[in-house]
């Protein structure tokens, strides 16, 4: 049943600026959807191989600050007197660099980091994490520190006919994030649907067994740590220009939680999954914030993780198809006992 | 010379809160296999509990101590019966997500509780420094060191001497065995959790004093337990107790002779570094506790 709500989904979003015109609703559909791309990439990691990687803010915030610095331009001094500078280039390019950037990281830190698993993997990827926070908040010349990188330029488009059109509403903005989620998500869904989503699939379900029958299990750990990094870094590039300034907090880690609390409550594994986690907690804030302080807020995320992980431990996606598969075997003339055995599983 | 010195008093000093949260992570994460995310969140726990005993309600600074010890076990004892006994057949991810959920919870009510504006927990002891040679040392520290060396020693005695300590030991090597041998299995995860705990809100409550109490001083300290349980070894107590002062030295020295922005990086870079070479820790897994 899952399978109907992207494009149901993508269907109301296309339409849904030409009803709303409240900024504030918006401009949290925009950031919602942003840590939704975020969500999108790090289901790929965590639900289709099963590594959860707790660091994964830092590929977000890589190319929040590579696609800033790309379009501000920098001049720094590195050792030995040699200074690197840079003239601004367009946001456009700035976008590109951030995705490359971004995925380049990926590849590091997976060809170094899947030597361990499980745990292990999980505090390398966080300390990895605190380290480029460390050195976003010290590298004071390139990243202005906690004084942050003000005035980042607007995303800037081609037209077809010629011309270039700057991203100034929110509407503009919000179809822009509505094109890179949508991208990210036929990518995902494109990946896992091959042969490299049952190699991704069958080393999540038995790692010796994948490597028996011939799976390269770290190269396909490395490949889809590169995509899923990649992905993380469009989003921050789009967070960067939205929000036109940046500072050393992109990288906390409350960000990384709420996109895990995105993919786990979503469903981990499935392609509705973060979709679904991605628009209850766009639009929870929203509900929540007449009422609550943001502190406040902050408890009622976390009961519901652990609400979400006692009652539905797979996540709504799975519930909500075997909810329906339940159903239609009820429906049925006589269903065998096997046949709703099977249908419960 | 002198600089090296005071560095080195200092590495003690520090090293021994460190060695404190190590242990109580270790012990965990050997005995029952949880990635305690809300370690952090019970080391903050002990500080705020510390200022509120101290300088909220005027208690004595010296009784405020053991008030945030036992805060700490009954909380950690808490989280336990409600959250990982349920869950104990639960794969190691899906404890680790609720370990992060309770953990926000924790430190969102902090913050919600007391606001994000630092504390300070009043010392009881003269402001002058004690002089010992070339390096100068304040009474707060000295004490610091001391009551981490004094707990450290119980820890290990409640490890290696004790009936408890004993279960506690067994359960690590073979929980089934154990529980065939008559140990309440349920009752030693309970009881190894809240040990854990109490000695993260021990760590917390004997550095409070000595730097300053804010809703967000549990984050770091986590991922640096984390550094130490790593460098020692899993539910290796001497390699977390060695480990605390390993990672209080990089940090000290690092900050003193490389760069102090980088300090609490040097944790990290630690773990990163002892993964990519010796996975299995300086001191390897302990195939024994204690």
């Amino acid at each position: 049943m899952s399978r109907y709500f992207p494009p149901l989904l993508l269907v109301i979003l296309v339409l849904l600026p030409l009803f709303v015109k409240d900024p504030y609703l918006l401009n949290a559909l925009i950031t919602g959807g942003i840590f939704t791309i975020g969500a999108i990439s790090l289901n790929l990691l965590l639900g289709f191989t099963g590594q959860l990687s707790l660091g994964h803010i830092a590929f977000f915030g890589i190319g929040a600050y590579a696609s800033a610095l790309t379009s501000l331009g920098f001049d720094v001094g590195l050792f030995g007197g040699v200074r690197v500078v840079h003239e601004a280039w367009p946001p456009l390019v700035g976008f590109v660099v951030a995705v490359v950037l971004a995925g380049a990281c990926g590849f590091i830190v997976g060809r170094l980091s899947f030597r361990v698993r499980g745990a292990y993997f999980v505090i390398v990827t966080i300390a990895f994490a605190e380290v480029v926070r460390l050195v976003a908040l010290n590298w004071i010349e390139l990243t202005q520190g906690p004084l942050a990188l003000t005035s980042i330029p607007q995303m800037r488009l081609g037209l077809p006919f010629g011309g270039e059109t700057v991203l100034r509403t929110k509407a503009q903005n919000f179809y822009l994030m509505l094109a890179v989620a949508t991208l990210c998500y036929l990518v995902v869904a494109r990946l896992v649907s091959g042969r490299f989503g049952r190699a991704m699939r069958g080393l999540k379900e038995n790692e010796p067994l994948a490597m028996s029958v011939g799976i390269d299990v770290t190269r396909t750990l490395t490949i889809t740590a590169t995509i899923s990094a990649a992905m993380a870094g469009a989003a921050g590039s789009l967070y960067a220009h939205y929000f036109r300034i940046i500072d050393p907090d992109v990288f906390l880690f409350t960000y990384t939680v709420t996109m895990i609390i995105m993919v786990v409550s979503g469903g981990k594994g499935t392609l509705a999954g973060p979709l679904i986690g991605g628009v209850i907690f766009s639009i929870l804030p929203v509900t929540l914030r007449p009422y609550m302080a943001p502190e406040a807020q902050w408890i009622v995320y976390g009961a519901v993780l652990i609400l979400i992980l006692f009652l539905t431990p797979k996540g709504l996606a799975p519930y909500v198809d075997e909810w329906f598969a339940r159903r239609r075997a009820n429906r049925l003339p006589a269903p065998s006992i096997d046949a709703r055995a099977e249908a419960r599983t | 010379m002198d600089q090296f010195l005071q560095h080195g008093v200092n590495t003690l000093v520090l090293g021994g809160a460190y060695a404190l949260l190590g242990i109580g992570l270790t012990l965990i994460f050997g005995i029952m296999n949880v990635v305690n995310f809300t370690h952090g969140a019970l080391y903050t726990f002990g500080a705020y509990l510390m200022y509120l005993a101290c300088a909220a309600l005027g208690l004595n600074f010296f009784l405020s101590l053991p008030v945030a010890i036992l805060g700490g076990l009954m909380l950690g004892a808490v989280i336990e019966v409600l959250l990982l006994r349920p869950l104990r057949k639960a794969d190691i991810d899906t404890t680790m997500l609720v370990m992060i959920g309770a953990g926000i919870i924790l430190q969102s009510s902090t913050l919600w509780i007391f606001g994000g504006v630092a504390k300070a927990i009043p010392s009881p002891f003269p402001d002058a420094p004690v002089q010992l040679g070339p390096v100068s040392l304040s009474w707060m520290r000295l004490f610091v060191f001391f009551a981490a060396g004094a707990l450290i020693a119980t820890a290990y005695a409640l490890i290696n001497l004790t009936r408890l300590g004993r279960a506690m030991r067994s359960t690590f090597q073979d929980p089934d065995t154990a529980a065939l041998m008559g140990v309440n299995v349920k009752f030693i995860y309970t009881a190894t959790f809240a040990l854990g705990s109490s000695l993260a809100a021990a760590a917390g409550a004997l550095l409070g004093p000595v730097y300053v109490v804010v809703p967000q001083m549990g984050d770091l300290a986590s991922v640096k337990a984390f550094a130490i349980v790593i460098l020692g070894g899993l539910g290796n107590v001497a390699g977390a107790t060695i480990g605390g002062f390993i990672l209080a030295f990089a940090e000290e020295f690092g900050a003193g002779y490389i760069s102090s922005g980088y300090r609490d990086a040097m944790g990290f870079i630690i773990i990163i570094a002892v993964l990519l070479m010796k996975p299995t820790g300086l001191f390897a897994r302990a195939e024994r506790i204690g």
